[in-house]
């Protein structure tokens, strides 16, 4: 799950992190407020849950409050459309209004679990307010790496040894040493995905400052942290997306492909976009309905397909094991009548009650092409994909 | 033989609710030798008039010999259960259970260290071997066949279509082996061609990866060196977008890494042959065998 820069500078206060003061704001004349109470110069920033806002103007600096509100107005209420958001852009609702530093230097840090090792490993660079995979890819040498243990924590030395290979100057060793312990903290404590600071400066006055903050919570623990569920801001989300995660279905909207999938399990699901690549065309989604859904969850994740306004065809794909093959079935026909819905779609159906499914789908009066395997079903996609106006 | 399970394979089942309940039930229709089911509250009882029930873990395989368990608990017991298995000694360890937090698995894995037990998963199929009956999960027992195809992946379903296109063109299986979606899981992708390449049962090997991680070019790394059986290999996720997690925990493209298609080169390197679609991994691995 993620979570706005202003809620993540909220957690990293908690540890004792240092960051820039900053208030967040949903109104022009509250940003002017806070500018004025701030001083100086100031830096407002669109709250939203993409990256990349810099180059687009959802960051940007101003001198004084006035200025601090025209921004804010024209930031609230429109949609930032960044390199991470896809089209149809991201709504912004707040700005966090910042002040500014005299910045010496800049670094990047950030936390992730590395599966291969396993554990959390916190990972730094000398060059900060740049993509970390550029760096990687350039100059892999100057990323460093300490892993953490997982039943004792992060070692103090480990982090000092991460400080040190950072370069910070001699009067920031020891809040550099603290603040890279207190990350490691927030990470494990509140079972983040990803806790990055980029960049994360030293001010001329040798202070460490996260001058920004980016925290992913894991959403499988969240259960053990109904504070931070809490801070779910799901207008951020895409619509069919959010629908999808009330009803508990695993649903990613993919951009502009036309053939709807709806398969169980995330594997098969992620098959079934291959080979509806393979093919000749783009998938419209991901969509896991996972292997204990009723007719009722089958409805929904039929009619969140169906609203995709770019699907033009289904592929259903069942194996069914857990699932029961007739309960899909009778969902998908039931959503169908009820959406009128006179869409083309093929369907692979096999496993538990796998027959009783297909008859059921062959007697609703649906458009439906039935194929016995998964390369039976590509082959029908490609006939009907052919018959409905070649690839996109 | 087989790897993982077999002939001797006892079988603690922990964690029978509905999900559990049903597995456990499909397990023992399929000729699995059960021997004990782990529920709080129900010592003195059985599960289907058979299986004696008992609250703990440790007194299960004292009074019944159980070496293998398998976890249906939910995601946020699964942890306890897991190290209540290590505890008590069990040879293998198959957590079934999806959505257990990553930083329980990375506690999991730092205990588990130094310690006999094997652990599959977590939300993982679980393992099978059709000539011996031996049935620890939920891969469903109807598809599969004896036969020499070691089957090792990362996902559930999809192992089970490689499954049926194996069947299909007549080829049956030695052991299928879902080692889990989850970032951090037990055995790997290695340990299991580990396995396969000393079984005399396995001719040839299916390997299923998927995006995120590193594990598929460790493989890969790992079949160059040590591996002379020949393997077939599909990578899901050729399609999926960088940034957005594809239902698994560790299906995530993060990084170059990450991509099927770095997953695909690094294993077509070590000679593996690895399918264009995943609709032709039954059909490929007729073609190599001849």
């Amino acid at each position: 799950m993620n979570i706005h820069e202003y809620q993540a500078k909220q957690i990293l206060d908690r540890y004792g992190v240092p960051t820039p003061r900053a208030e967040v704001a949903t109104t022009a004349a509250e940003a002017k407020e806070i500018a004025a109470r701030i001083g100086g110069r100031v830096v407002v920033k669109a709250q939203v849950h993409a990256g990349g806002r810099g180059k687009v103007g959802g960051v940007r600096l101003v001198d004084t409050p006035a200025e601090a509100a025209d921004v804010a107005e024209s930031l609230i209420g429109s949609r930032l459309v960044t390199n991470q958001t896809g089209p149809a852009g991201v709504p912004v609702e707040k700005v966090m209004i910042a002040e500014t530093l005299d910045i010496k230097k800049e670094l990047y840090l950030s936390i992730v679990v590395d599966g291969n090792i396993g554990a959390p490993v916190v990972m730094a660079s000398t060059e900060g307010g740049v993509e970390i995979e550029e760096v990687a890819e350039r100059s892999p040498e100057k990323i460093f790496r300490v892993a953490g243990d997982p039943l004792i924590g992060l070692t103090t030395y480990r982090a000092r040894d991460l400080a040190m290979a950072l370069e910070v100057p001699p009067e920031a060793l020891r809040s550099a040493t603290a603040l890279i312990s207190n990350l490691y903290r927030v990470f494990v404590e509140n079972d983040c995905s990803l806790v990055e600071i980029n960049p994360l400066v030293i001010t001329a006055d040798h202070q460490i400052v996260a001058l920004d903050a980016k925290i992913n919570l894991e959403d499988d623990a969240l259960f053990r942290h109904p504070d931070l569920a809490e801070l779910r801001d799901s207008n951020q989300q895409d619509p069919l997306e959010r629908r999808a995660y009330k009803s508990d279905l695993a649903y990613v909207k993919l951009d502009g492909g036309r053939v709807g999938c709806m398969v169980n399990g995330a594997g098969l699901a992620m098959a079934t976009m291959d080979i509806t690549k393979v093919v000749g065309a783009d998938p419209a989604n991901f969509l896991d309905i996972g292997g204990s859904a009723d007719q009722e969850r089958i409805e929904e994740a039929f009619k969140i397909i169906m609203d995709d306004d770019d699907v033009e065809i289904i592929l259903v794909n069942l194996f069914a094991g857990i699932a029961r093959a007739d309960v899909v079935a009778a969902g998908i026909v039931a959503a169908a009548k009820e959406t009128n819905a006179h869409i083309p779609m093929v369907v692979a159906m096999r496993g538990t009650n796998a027959d009783e499914g297909l008859a059921i789908l062959a007697n609703s009066g649906l458009d439906i092409t039935g194929a016995p395997d998964l390369a039976g079903a590509a082959d029908v996609l490609r006939q009907k994909l052919l018959e409905t106006g070649g690839n996109n | 033989m087989a790897v993982l399970v077999g002939p001797h394979t006892r079988l603690l089942v922990q964690g029978l609710g509905r999900d559990g309940s049903f597995q456990a039930s499909r397990t023992r229709e399929y000729g699995t030798s059960m021997v004990a089911a782990v529920h709080p509250g129900r010592d003195g009882q059985k599960f289907e008039d058979v299986v004696p029930y008992f609250s703990t873990v440790a007194r299960a395989v004292e009074q019944t010999g159980a070496n293998t368990g398998v976890i249906f608990v939910p995601a946020p017991f699964a942890m306890d259960a897991i190290i209540e298995q290590i505890d008590a000694g069990l040879e293998l360890v198959v957590c079934i259970t999806e959505g257990v937090p990553v930083l329980d698995m990375v506690r999991v894995m730092a205990y588990l260290k130094g310690k006999p037990t094997r652990l599959v998963g977590s939300n993982c199929p679980g393992v099978l071997s059709p000539a011996s009956k031996a049935k620890v999960g939920i891969i469903p027992g109807s598809i599969v066949r004896p036969g020499n195809v070691g089957v090792v992946s990362r996902s559930g379903t999809l192992t089970y279509e490689a499954i049926a296109q194996l069947v299909q063109h007549g080829m049956g299986q030695s052991t299928c082996v879902g080692i889990g979606g989850d970032p951090v899981h037990g055995t790997t992708f290695t340990d299991v061609l580990e396995l396969f390449q000393a079984d005399d049962e396995t001719e040839a090997i299916v390997l299923i990866g998927e995006i995120g991680g590193v594990r598929e070019q460790l493989a890969a790394e790992y079949i160059k060196k040590h591996v002379t059986k020949p393997v077939v290999a599909a990578i899901a996720g050729q399609s999926a977008p960088a940034g957005k997690r594809m239902g698994h925990a560790g299906a995530i493209v993060t990084g170059k890494a990450a991509l099927a298609s770095e997953k695909n080169k690094a294993l077509s390197e070590a000679g593996v042959h690895v399918v264009d679609s995943p609709a032709h991994i039954g059909a490929r691995m007729k073609e190599v065998l001849g």
